[in-house]
């Protein structure tokens, strides 16, 4: 068991490291972010300064070694646009995307894993058909639009629910936290149900499809035959047993879900990490760019690595083939 | 598989036609039951699937005859009248035809907008599906065929590719490459191959540990032959139903990414373009220009994403009592 944490963790290092080059290259590529940092009618002489202070002129070879070597300390370098610390920058907009993130996916699942499981259970019956039905429409429509759609119906006709933005924030061991607060909840709940319609419909038919399979077992119909209720049997042992894929697919989805923030968070203009690398994209700030995908990649191999040791430790059979 | 099998088929298709009467009469006589009779017989029986498909070549064909049948091209430029512009629907315009679903902010018919940037929708999400599909699973295929480190090698770089969501891979590739319909197909292609990759390399994996596939070995056939003519044809199946989740998200990230301003140029108006023109007219009441495309956009989506759940539930062993 140790021996694979170590080596997975040694391959996530590696891959670290190319990530870190592939996105350094391919950013560097975008643009000229001079054109955007100056007024183009300076002097050249002014232009020339600029452009040896940031370090442009050097080859790219040597700008990616500078930035690996500030990158040991811990600086990932200052913001062209915002002209603070990037690593600041990022970990002050983070507190609003983890909010909406963990109140889409939570309630994504506390709903959609009994509303499958119903649907899984009693297949052709109209409720659980109504459920399919509104799950492939939560599926299929972009997530975009149906913040358009949340937005006209409370906003706009109903006007009961602001438009975007950002409530009050209370700070709580240091970080500002909006859910704290009554104005801020109503803020958060729009872009969380954005967010969160897409991973219920996904949880649905994923309860649903596992229900289906396991209601078909022989250990369901011997559980029956023992004289179980279909409650008991329905939580002891279907929902222990469609746990296993979807605990990895929740873990996966966790970090998916972290990047579909950037639609919502575009729509709301909730202030948090993804209306953060739009905004660099669009003003060319290199820098966040870079180091947003980089913690992104981190987080992202930090979310796979886990639900990999999770995996080998819940289901029995790969633990047992790893021992020998 | 070609021998004609009528009890078969007619037992098969008697046992599904409980209740439903009307199929036994409409289904075709027992002459030779392909697989492939026997999987449309099932998917005409349900009647969502049949419906969905409909609607599918329905836009399908309207957005083949598109030149033909719009009143105005919305490409063209001289074409548009800006005090055209933002007015309702059923409003009559000043070249003489009526707009049935309004106009936009520069005056286009917003109908027309709308079936063009179907068209767009479709040949961008079919093409940069076809392009995935064909890429990930040949490489799958000759990963889980070759084997050893190569096919370890190239795993790692799909697994790893996969862990990261499409959505932040295309929009990064979207603005390194710059506005255009081939630069957003090569966006769409890069996110999505790897899911094709994994499926094609599970498959072939399974299937290299059967007799055929050695029996095809000791022949003279190179092996590259048999890995493409003789082990691919067999991982069709989830490949399929892979393809069709693959063409449904291409749509949808295509339109995501043009709402973002990423992707489309602005001349080309696609379905996620004319929504986002229209966000900043729906906080003032001209809800039209956001809505009527959003819709058009999720019917196409939706429909897609029934065929494919059909195609999907017919196919899945594990379903067949």
């Amino acid at each position: 068991m140790l021996a694979f944490v170590l080596q997975r963790l040694m391959q996530a290092a590696v891959v670290m490291l190319v990530i870190s080059a592939m996105v350094f290259v391919g950013v560097y590529a975008v643009g000229n972010p001079i054109d955007v940092m100056i007024a183009p009618d300076v002097t050249q002489e002014i232009r020339q300064a600029t452009i040896r202070a940031y370090g442009f002129d050097q080859p790219l070879w040597k700008q990616y070694a500078i930035f690996l070597e500030r990158l040991a300390t811990g600086d990932f370098g200052r913001s062209f646009v915002y002209n603070m610390p990037v690593l600041s920058l990022i970990t002050s907009r983070l507190p609003a995307t983890l909010e909406i993130t963990l109140a889409a996916v939570l309630g994504a699942a506390l709903l959609g894993v009994p509303l499958g499981m119903y649907a899984g259970y009693a297949p052709d019956s109209r409720v659980s058909k109504t459920i399919m039905a509104v799950s492939v429409l939560g599926f299929s429509v972009p997530t975009f639009w149906i913040g358009l759609i949340l937005i006209f119906t409370f906003a706009v006709s109903l006007g009961v629910l602001p438009a975007g933005g950002r409530g009050d924030t209370l700070s709580v061991m240091g970080v500002e936290w909006s859910f704290f607060t009554a104005n801020g909840l109503k803020h958060m709940l729009l872009p969380s149900i954005n967010l969160a319609l897409f991973k219920m419909a996904l949880m649905i038919r994923l309860a649903r499809a596992g229900t289906r399979e396991v209601m078909l077992t022989d250990m369901v119909r011997f559980a029956r035959a023992a004289g179980e209720s279909e409650w008991t049997i329905l939580r002891r042992h279907v929902l222990r047993l469609i746990a296993i894929p979807l605990v990895t697919v929740f873990g996966l989805e966790f970090g998916s879900t972290l990047a579909f923030a950037v639609v919502t968070e575009t729509i709301f203009s909730w202030p948090g990490v993804g209306k953060l690398i739009i905004d660099s994209i669009s003003t060319l700030d290199r820098p966040v760019m870079v180091a947003y995908l980089m913690l992104v990649s981190l987080l992202f191999i930090t979310i796979n690595l886990t639900v990999d040791i999770a995996y080998v430790a819940l289901d029995p059979r790969l633990r047992a083939r790893k021992t020998t | 598989m070609s021998a004609a099998r009528p009890p078969e088929g007619a037992q098969h298709r008697s046992s599904q036609s409980e209740g439903t009467p009307v199929s036994a009469a409409t289904s075709l006589t027992p002459a030779v039951q392909t697989p492939l009779r026997m999987f449309l017989d099932e998917f005409l029986e349900s009647r969502v699937a049949v419906v969905a498909l409909s609607v599918l070549g329905l836009i399908v064909l309207l957005a083949i005859a598109a030149p033909l049948i719009t009143p105005q091209n919305p490409y063209d430029l001289a074409t548009l009248v800006l005090t055209d512009a933002r007015r309702p629907p059923g409003f009559v315009g000043s070249k003489g035809f009526t707009h049935w679903l309004g106009t936009d902010a520069q005056g286009r018919d917003l109908l027309s907008a709308i079936i063009y940037g179907l068209r767009i929708s479709l040949q961008v999400g079919l093409m940069a599906g076809a392009i995935a599909f064909t890429l990930g699973a040949s490489l799958g295929t000759l990963a889980g065929f070759i084997g050893g480190r190569t096919e370890a090698l190239i795993m790692r770089i799909i697994d790893l590719q996969l862990s990261f969501p499409a959505i932040l891979l295309a929009l990064v590739l979207a603005a390194m490459l710059g506005q255009g319909k081939w630069q957003l197909i090569a966006a769409l292609v890069t996110a999505q191959y790897a899911y094709f990759a994994r499926t094609a390399h599970g498959a072939a994996t399974a299937e290299r540990s059967k007799d055929y596939v050695e029996a095809a070995l000791s022949t003279p056939l190179s092996a590259a032959r048999v890995a493409f003519r003789h082990v691919l044809p067999n991982c069709l199946p989830p490949l399929i139903v892979v393809a069709t989740v693959q063409v449904a998200n291409s749509i949808a990230l295509e339109a995501t990414l043009s709402f973002l301003g990423l992707g489309l140029p602005v001349s080309e108006p696609s379905l996620g373009m004319l929504i986002s023109n229209g966000f900043q007219y729906m906080l003032s009441g001209r809800y039209w220009i956001s809505i009527y495309p959003g819709l058009a956009l999720i019917v196409l989506i939706v429909v897609i994403n029934l065929v494919g759940d059909q195609i999907r539930d017919q196919m899945n062993p594990r379903l067949k009592r």
